[in-house]
Formats: C-alpha cells, structure tokens, sequence
C-alpha cells in the first residue's frame, strides 16, 4: 500500500517559484565563480606559494579558532541553558552582539582593546613588550571573538534541547553535577555541540573583516585565505576568482565529510 | 575617547568607505571622479571650486586604491574619470579597455618615512626600520605606494620586511596616527595632510624616483564633455595651485 499523504492538495505555484528563485538566486553566483575561473592558470595560481601559505594559515588558526570556542564557550553555553543567574538574559543578549556586528567593526573594537594603543594592549606592551596586532595570535583572536558566539547559542539551543529529567535521574542515583554534566549532559548534547563547531570553524575560516583591521595583512602571519583574495583582487581577478574557488571547495569537502560523519546520510 | 577617533578612520579606510557623498542638492549633472587615495584632500578641495565654478554640476569623489579603481574601470563600474597614482596601474586600465585617449600626467609626488608624534620608536632614518621591535607599515606591493615602498626598501638594503601590508596610503596613514605603528611609508603630502599628527623622514632615493600621477576620462564615461573640463580645471593653473599647495610636484 502506498503511504497516501493527507488531502493537503498541490503545493501552491507561487510558494514553490518563490523558492525555486530563492534558491537560484543562491546557486547562481556560485555557479557564476566556477564558470569565471581561469582554469588554464587554476594550478599555477593555487599552488603558487603565497596561496598555499594562506591556505594553510586559514586552516590551521581556524582550528584553533574552533577549539577556544570549545574550551571558552562549552562553560558558557552550560551556564546559559542551566543555571538560573541573575542578569543571564542581558549576558545571553551580549553574547549575541558579536553575532550581529560587522566584522569590521568588530575589529576596531579589538583594536580598541588589544591594539597597542589599546585599554589591554597599552599595558601589555608597557609591562611585557609583546603586542598583539601583526601576529597570528591576532587572526586567532579575531577569528575567536567572531566564532563563540556561534557555537555559544548553538550549542546552548542543543543543551536546552536535552531533557532535564535525565539529569535528575543522575542526581538521584547520587551522582554529582560535574559527573552529570560528563556523563548525561555532554553525550546528550553532540550532535549540537559538533555542529557548533563546525559552524564556528566555517566562520573562522571565512573571516575578513575584523582580521584585516585588526591583525593586519602580511603573508605568512597574518594573511589568510580571505585576505589573500582581497589582496589579489587590487591587481589580478582572475587569480581572486581562482582563489575564491579553493575556499568554496575547502567549505565544500568539509561540510560534506562531517555532514556524514556526525549526522549521517539520510 | 581621542583614540576613537583615529581608530574609526582605519575602520573607513579599511573598508574603502572613501566616498565623498556628502554635498546634496539638485544637481543637474554629476561627474564621478575614481581617484587614488592619496589625493583625498585636494580632490575634495578641488571639488569644491568646480562645483561652485559649474552651477548644477554635483562631483561625486570615489577614493580607493589606485589599482582597485583601475580594475572597477575595466569592469565598467560607474565613473566618468580616473586619476591613478602611478603609470603602471594607469597602463593596466588602459590596456583593459578601463580609460580612453591618451592619459595626462598632472602630478608627482614622493615616499615619506611617516613616524606618529612623539615618535615611541625614535626613527631617526630609514635605516632604523632595520631595528628590532621596529614596526612599520607599508601599501600592499599592487598598490602604487607599496610598489615604491618596495622598491625604495630595496635600494637602501632594509632587510626586514614590514609588518603588514595595508590596502591603500590612508590604511598606513591612519594606523600611524592612531600609534598602532612605529612608522609607514607614505606620500610627503599625506604628512601635510595630517596637520601634524605624524612626522616626515625623508627616503634617500625618494625623491629621484618619483610616483607619477595620471589622469584620463573613463570609457564608461556618461559625460565626456564634463569630464574633459575636470581634466582641464586639474591640470589649468588652479589645480596646480591647489596640488602644489599640498605637496605635489606639477612640473612637466
């Protein structure tokens, strides 16, 4: 027997050519790039030196990037879906802010911060010598403040998702909160806290703004993949398209390799 | 917040927010001027005068780097003239179909070593970028300030390189101002444009090799009549005036 779908009729015309435009209208720059690229000079722009140093600079600080987030944000987001503080609905909307922010004002704001001029960063430079803008510490940090939040909310989203009533069954049978947390809350959460990584990873990689005005743009420490396309750009597109088209495949293989791995093909 | 200031300059610059939109009215005509970053003081000044000298013409300024806007006029972006700090990235835009005619050199200008006041770093002369913990800026080598910079860097055996490589003459300049660099190599007029914010060394060599500012109609031009008479008011005695005045040469 075939599984009838109830009486709902055709879906309307205008819905589904709505999203058939919608959807188009997402595909078709991309498809625009690939068709754009100099594929007679692809290799020879990508293997060019200074791409791979960017390419491996983007990977490697955005792996870190993912990791603060972990480290950083795993605590927040716990605190955030379940212990009732005071003043967590204005430190819930603060988080959000770096959500919404321009990244270049995201910068600035960093700058104001840790630049050398900056609240922390005069200090530090006072008292220690080391600054933080031009290194690759500054991408990672840059690359962090854009990232938490969010792994922050959506691995909070996950949290709250998890049934509370399986925690108290843990307490009962006498284990601790940080026990519970280890071992109910945690597993319980995964998936939500793998897709927060990967998202927080995606958004590292693809960070510009708050990187160059912040980090600054020189190959090697501070120029990643991003950057290095803004920087081709001044003088060779075709080297720009080309370079965007291994950021796409990179984003791509990536989000396809986990999309199986952590949520399974359907 | 004096700090802010400087730092919201560098957030512009950055982003290429350089265009000058400010003058409203109802203009009949608008003439669209891509130019080189580094001639944001006498463009906008210049404007001015034209504006007042045309009833009914509106110019609207577009700064950016010299490359970037070469680049848009191949493409076709929306300007009636380009005005390129040096001849490479004039040429890159005519051999793109960016410029008709023939391009016109109207000024020259020359690399400044730009060390924030007070001078932390104490940058006496070029050959103290070679320092350790000495941080200096530079335009990214595309730019035709960070193709001089190089150049000149090279010729006076500096072997360090700089710590970043900004997009465009206003990016090093504002991050000098704002003391988020020991120094940055910058055109002398951007160091009179500065009021004093920052201090000009003088480059050995600089001044042999001088940048060359040029100035064409775009092909994408919508009036053509009007952009002639902008060259011609640029390169006539007032615009010599007004470049001079900020620094530039005029001669040839």
């Amino acid at each position: 027997m075939v599984d009838a779908p109830p009486r709902l009729g055709p879906p309307p015309t205008r819905l589904v050519l709505a999203g058939a435009v919608a959807a188009a209208f997402l595909l078709l720059p991309l498809v625009a790039l690939v068709v754009a690229a100099p594929w007679d000079r692809l290799w020879s722009i990508v293997s060019a030196d200074s791409a791979r140093e960017a390419l491996w600079l983007s990977l490697w600080t955005s792996t870190i990037a993912a990791g603060l987030c972990l480290l950083a944000g795993l605590p927040l987001a716990w605190l955030l879906a379940r212990v009732a503080f005071p003043g967590r609905r204005l430190v819930r909307a603060l988080v959000t802010v770096p959500l919404v922010l321009p990244p270049v004002v995201a910068g600035v704001a960093l700058l104001s911060a840790f630049g050398r001029t900056g609240m922390i960063g005069q200090p530090l430079r006072e008292a220690f010598g080391t600054q933080i803008p031009y290194t690759t510490v500054a991408v990672i940090l840059a690359h962090t403040f854009v990232a938490l939040p969010f792994f922050v909310l959506s691995l909070e989203g996950a949290l709250r998702a998890t049934p509370l009533r399986l925690e108290s069954a843990a307490a009962t049978l006498g284990a601790t909160r940080w026990t519970t947390f280890r071992r109910v809350t945690l597993p319980l959460a995964a998936p939500g806290l793998a897709a927060g990584l990967v998202l927080a990873w995606a958004r590292s990689l693809g960070e510009f703004g708050a990187t160059i005005t912040f980090a600054g743009n020189y190959p090697g420490t501070t120029r990643t993949l991003p950057l290095d396309v803004y920087t081709a750009l001044q003088a060779d597109r075709d080297a720009a398209v080309a370079l965007s088209l291994v950021l796409l495949v990179v984003c791509v293989l990536v989000l396809v390799t986990l999309r199986e791995r952590w949520w399974g093909v359907r | 917040m004096k700090k802010l200031i400087p730092l919201v300059l560098i957030a512009l610059a950055v982003t290429g927010c350089g265009s000058d939109d400010t003058t409203k009215g109802s203009a009949d005509r608008t003439l669209t001027v891509l130019a080189a970053s580094s001639l944001t003081g006498t463009f906008t000044q210049l404007a001015q005068t034209f504006e007042q000298r045309n009833a009914g013409v509106h110019v609207k300024l577009v700064f950016d780097s010299s490359a970037t806007l070469a680049q848009q006029t191949i493409e076709h972006a929306p300007g009636d003239v380009l005005a390129t700090a040096d001849q490479k990235t004039m040429d890159d835009a005519k051999t793109g179909g960016g410029v008709d005619g023939d391009p016109k050199q109207f000024a020259t200008n020359v690399l400044t070593l730009a060390v924030p006041s007070g001078n932390p770093a104490h940058i006496a002369t070029l050959k103290d970028l070679d320092k350790d913990g000495v941080d200096y800026l530079t335009c990214v080598t595309t730019a035709p300030c960070g193709a001089a910079a190089q150049k000149l860097l090279a010729g006076n055996g500096i072997m360090r390189k700089p710590v970043s490589e900004e997009v465009d003459v206003k990016a090093v300049l504002a991050k000098v101002v704002a003391g988020e660099a020991d120094a940055g190599l910058v055109y002398a007029t951007d160091v009179t444009a500065s009021q004093g914010k920052v201090t000009g060394l003088e480059v050995p060599g600089a001044a042999d090799s001088p940048n060359t500012y040029w100035v064409a109609v775009a092909a994408n031009a919508k009036d053509d009549a009007l952009a002639a008479q902008w060259i011609d008011f640029l390169t006539g005695g007032e615009g010599k005036a007004v470049l001079e005045a900020a620094g530039f040469g005029t001669a040839g």
